[in-house]
């Protein structure tokens, strides 16, 4: 080992976070989706997101269903508890998860096939309870795990590699999120870091359900010509309704905002979104007009980013249930387990 | 039969219609009544109050409602049962008819044996089919009009009308009745009062107009003192109310709805704290599928959670319980069982989940059963569940079936657990602290359950990544060979620990037979009667061996190998019981086993056991 002689100048630490946590806290496990996958650069939001936040790892439940996308919370935050569930129904596990323990942060990582095939119906139903629980669509129209066919996503017209076009409608699960009750949706790309964290960091900061359908182009099955989910394509065809910006709780507000020109919305933790308006009249808290904007944007071929809809009153689905303080999971059998009188008052009733 | 045509006695003299049939006619406290009515009549409410007046007269009593699936306007038959011996099982047999349903009534006079009586209203000639059968013609309507003034109450009082024709003819204890009219309405002091009017005119009715021809008595006992009287699906609320329950989920189905519906009423009651707040949640899911993957979310991480569905739910929760089995996942089902196949018929009873159940899902699958036989094993049984389910990480599952669940039935009253919560092998942060870390799939104990670690256990080497797909011990994904076998001889291991901790069974050696009776969950009540009846009737002895769990405890192929002849009885076609017990006996058991099936859809009785034994036995 070597001796320091006199005072070298102090060695910049590593960077650490409001917890005193190193980027590298929130790792995960090398990935093994194809190189230049899309979801690989979400999962790499996802740990800078919770870093920047300072999000205790093991306060988080990580819960996905089946496929590429649900594979990825294996490769971020290998400090906290997760659970790859079966296809298409991480929202029940997520739903009964969050109910044990209310007082965890909930982060649900599914597919386009997971959520708009075989999971259309927990999904509904997840975003119809506003659980406090951010929803993440790695969406790129495919089924990559079983190489490359169309998932119900997938844009009318759209091609497989093979050829084969699409001749179905797709589902917009931006549309449906906004109509069932979701209480934040947006959209954005796997390619735009900038949108896509600040949006999570907004998701964070947010108490109900955050539906986040992130295009995310499948480098090996539909990033070919004639395909609407390559990167090429939402690059050219992207129109963000909003730039989303992000101020956490913890952090001084530094920058005034225009009202004319920017919607400032103060979230569940103190915390305050940025949205500065480029579509001149999207309002984000107007359920209807986020619905007619996905609609329109579907007319004319666009890919339409940012946060569509949030709202910030509206109970979530554990504050509804009126739940004790602590988690179910651990109360003491004091609390769970009713007296002998009760027993024997309700033996009583039924002499 | 009785030839006893002499008028009953004057209003209130509980007593009078006994003394008017001949001592050598009576038949006393040992006979059955049935009662036709339409769906969606009201008339449960009568039936209850007769049922409960038997009971509180001392005299053991069943109550069983054979109904449709339907809201209102078919047929529905509740079928009362007085046993001064307590057999508590279906009785073929019917003696006393009230005939309420004109739709049916034809049918249900046919179905008397002869010498049996039928009270019935009077617009309706039934005596046109049966000469053999005492009439008890009853001007329901006009009884009903002068009770009460409210012409669109009339349908509901009607039925009252017969529980006091019926506690006339046979002479009833008119305090308990109105005791238990009463009780039945106890919040609705109007309703009480207009149907014991109700009661009281077709008793005084009976009494005037009608004469005493049928040799059916009730006479006090005190054979129900201190009993209760509840349905197996509340027992097994109340079950896991006291088990601790803190999450539960559900879709509603016949006939396990009750379950939860009761066990809402319960929580509501006994679980809310006192600034207001629940010590549970219970959410009604979209289907099954996602009722069961609420459960297995909140098992792993940490509550006690439980679901409640019959056999169609049962289909749907195949995928996610291949999954509790393989990441081990603790969770309660409860499946009041139906006749299935498909949508079956979803109001009548059968024991036919047990083989889907035992191996459900794909792959090498197998889950722990517990077999309840009556309310107070639902309610033991419960509790058992959840901590079985904790102890030994995997679902499982409570098979009660429609006729304990939905039916009402004496008991003891239920006997508060001493033993505290098991809650099974869970690392906590301080754990972790000691042991510097911790493999998820470890056998440590050589018991092979390993240990687990909770969501929000506050150690940054507390998570693991669980998953369905192939891991290894420290839960990293697998696919190589000698991980997966070695994870699927631990699983199989930890099923033989299993058999070690389930309720074993309950065995009744008389030592003089060579012939054993293996039942389980509610063939029990018949096949006790049975038992009673081979004895009786052709002095044949049996021994008798109650399943009351899966996998199979060491007693059970003991008491297999100790019989010449075991015959295996079960309510289903294929001898679902028997399967499982072949598969699990060596082969020289395997001979002796022989088997009784019944599957109509009815519950067991014990006539049926009794004939179809010895038919094989050719006595």
């Amino acid at each position: 080992m070597a001796t320091i002689v006199g005072n070298p100048p102090a060695a910049p630490g590593p960077k650490k976070n409001r917890l005193g946590l190193q980027v590298l806290d929130y790792r995960g496990g090398k990935t093994t989706l194809c190189a230049g996958c899309g979801h690989n650069a979400i999962s790499e939001r996802i740990v800078d997101a919770m870093y920047e936040m300072g999000v205790a790892p093991e306060r988080v439940m990580k819960l996905s269903g089946i496929g590429c996308s649900s594979k990825t919370p294996a490769y971020f935050m290998s400090r906290a508890h997760s659970f790859n569930s079966v296809h298409g129904r991480m929202p029940s596990v997520a739903t009964g998860a969050l109910m044990a323990n209310h007082t965890m942060m909930g982060l649900g990582v599914s597919g386009d096939g997971d959520t708009a095939s075989i999971g259309f119906g927990q999904f509904a139903h997840v975003m119809r309870r506003n659980l406090p629980l951010i929803y993440i669509i790695e969406d790129n129209g495919v089924y990559g795990l079983t190489k490359g066919q169309f998932s119900a996503t997938a844009d009318l017209g759209s091609t497989l590699k093979t050829g084969v076009i699409n001749d179905l409608p797709p589902i917009d699960t931006c549309v449906m999120a906004v109509e069932l009750g979701a209480t934040f949706v947006g959209r954005s790309f796997s390619g735009d870091k900038k949108q896509l964290l600040a949006m999570l960091k907004a998701a964070i900061a947010h108490r109900g359900t955050v539906m986040l359908d992130v295009i995310s182009p499948c480098v090996t099955f539909n990033d070919h010509e004639g395909s609407t989910k390559s990167y090429k394509y939402v690059q050219e065809h992207e129109e963000a309704v909003n730039e989303v910006g992000f101020v956490p709780s913890f952090e001084e507000i530094s920058v005034d905002y225009d009202p004319g020109t920017t919607y400032d919305v103060e979230m569940h933790d103190g915390s305050h979104m940025r949205l500065r308006k480029l579509h001149p009249d999207y309002d984000p808290t107007s359920r209807i007009g986020a619905v007619t904007a996905l609609m329109e944007a579907h007319h004319q071929g666009e890919v339409l980013t940012g946060v569509f809809y949030v709202d910030t009153t509206k109970p979530s689905f554990t504050d509804m249930l009126n739940l004790v303080d602590e988690p179910l999971a651990t109360l003491p059998e004091s609390r769970v387990r009713p007296s002998r009188e009760v027993l024997d008052q309700i033996m009583k009733r039924h002499q | 039969m009785a030839t006893g045509n002499v008028a009953v006695g004057a209003p209130g003299a509980g007593s009078s219609a006994a003394l008017q049939t001949p001592t050598s006619k009576r038949i006393i406290n040992d006979f059955s009544i049935q009662v036709a009515t339409v769906n969606g009549s009201g008339s449960q409410s009568a039936n209850l109050v007769l049922l409960k007046s038997i009971f509180g007269m001392g005299i053991p009593v069943s109550g069983k409602n054979l109904f449709p699936s339907n809201i209102a306007g078919l047929p529905t038959w509740y079928t009362i049962r007085a046993s001064k011996q307590g057999y508590v099982a279906r009785r073929r047999e019917i003696e006393l008819l009230v005939a309420m349903n004109a739709e049916t009534a034809r049918e249900d006079i046919l179905s008397l044996p002869a010498g049996g009586a039928a009270i019935y209203d009077e617009s309706q000639n039934l005596k046109q089919y049966r000469d053999d059968v005492i009439c008890y013609p009853v001007p329901f309507d006009k009884l009903t009009a002068a009770v009460c003034p409210e012409a669109k109450l009339r349908k509901l009082v009607r039925n009252m009308i017969y529980v006091g024709v019926v506690a006339q003819l046979l002479a009833m204890d008119l305090t308990e009745v109105e005791k238990a009219v009463r009780r039945q309405f106890a919040k609705k002091q109007k309703a009480a009062d207009l149907n014991w009017g109700a009661i009281k005119a077709g008793f005084d009715y009976a009494a005037t107009s009608l004469t005493k021809q049928d040799p059916l008595l009730l006479e006090r006992m005190h054979a129900t003192e201190g009993k209760i009287i509840i349905d197996g699906n509340a027992a097994a609320a109340l079950g896991a109310m006291f088990a601790g329950v803190t999450v539960v989920t559900w879709y509603p189905i016949t006939p396990s709805s009750s379950v939860v519906e009761s066990l809402i009423d319960f929580m509501k009651k006994y679980r809310v704290e006192p600034d207001g707040k629940a010590s549970f949640a219970i959410v009604q899911a979209e289907d099954e599928l996602a009722a069961i993957g609420m459960v297995m979310g909140a098992g792993w991480a940490g509550a006690r959670s439980m679901t409640s569905t019959s056999g169609p739910g049962i289909s749907l929760m195949a995928e996610f319980a291949g999954l509790g089995y393989f990441a081990e996942l603790p969770g309660v089902i409860f499946d009041i069982q139906r006749v299935g196949p498909s949508t079956g018929m979803p109001t009548r009873t059968m024991q036919g989940d047990l083989l889907s159940i035992a191996y459900l899902s794909h792959g090498d699958t197998k889950h722990v059963m517990l077999l309840p036989a009556s309310v107070a094993e639902c309610y033991q049984f419960a509790m058992e569940a959840f901590d079985l389910t904790e102890q030994l990480q995997t679902p499982v599952f409570v098979l009660s079936d429609l006729d304990i669940g939905m039916n009402n039935w004496m008991s003891d009253p239920f006997v508060y657990p001493e033993k505290p919560l098991q809650r099974g092998k869970v690392l906590s942060k301080d754990d972790l602290e000691r042991l510097g870390g911790f493999e998820r799939y470890k056998d440590v104990d050589g018991d092979a359950i390993p240990y687990r670690t909770l969501p929000g256990t506050d150690h940054p080497k507390a998570a693991y990544f669980t998953r369905g797909s192939g891991h290894n011990e420290k839960a990293l994904y697998t696919e190589r060979p000698d991980d997966y076998q070695n994870l699927m001889e631990r699983l199989a291991r930890k099923f033989d620990t299993a058999r070690t901790m389930v309720p074993a069974p309950e065995v009744v050696q008389t030592g003089k037979s060579n012939i054993g009776l293996i039942a389980f969950g509610s063939s029990d009540f018949a096949v006790r009667e049975s038992r009673d009846q081979l004895l009786k009737e052709y002095g044949l002895e049996t021994d008798y061996m109650r399943l009351r769990a899966f996998p199979f405890s060491p007693e059970v192929q003991a008491f297999v190998a100790a019989h010449q002849r075991v015959y295996v009885i079960e309510q289903n076609r294929d001898g679902q019981m028997l399967s499982l017990l072949k598969l699990d006996l060596p082969a020289a058991d395997v001979t002796r086993l022989r088997s009784i099936r019944h599957f109509d859809g009815l519950p067991l009785d014990a006539r049926t056991v009794t004939d179809k034994l010895v038919l094989q036995e050719e006595i």
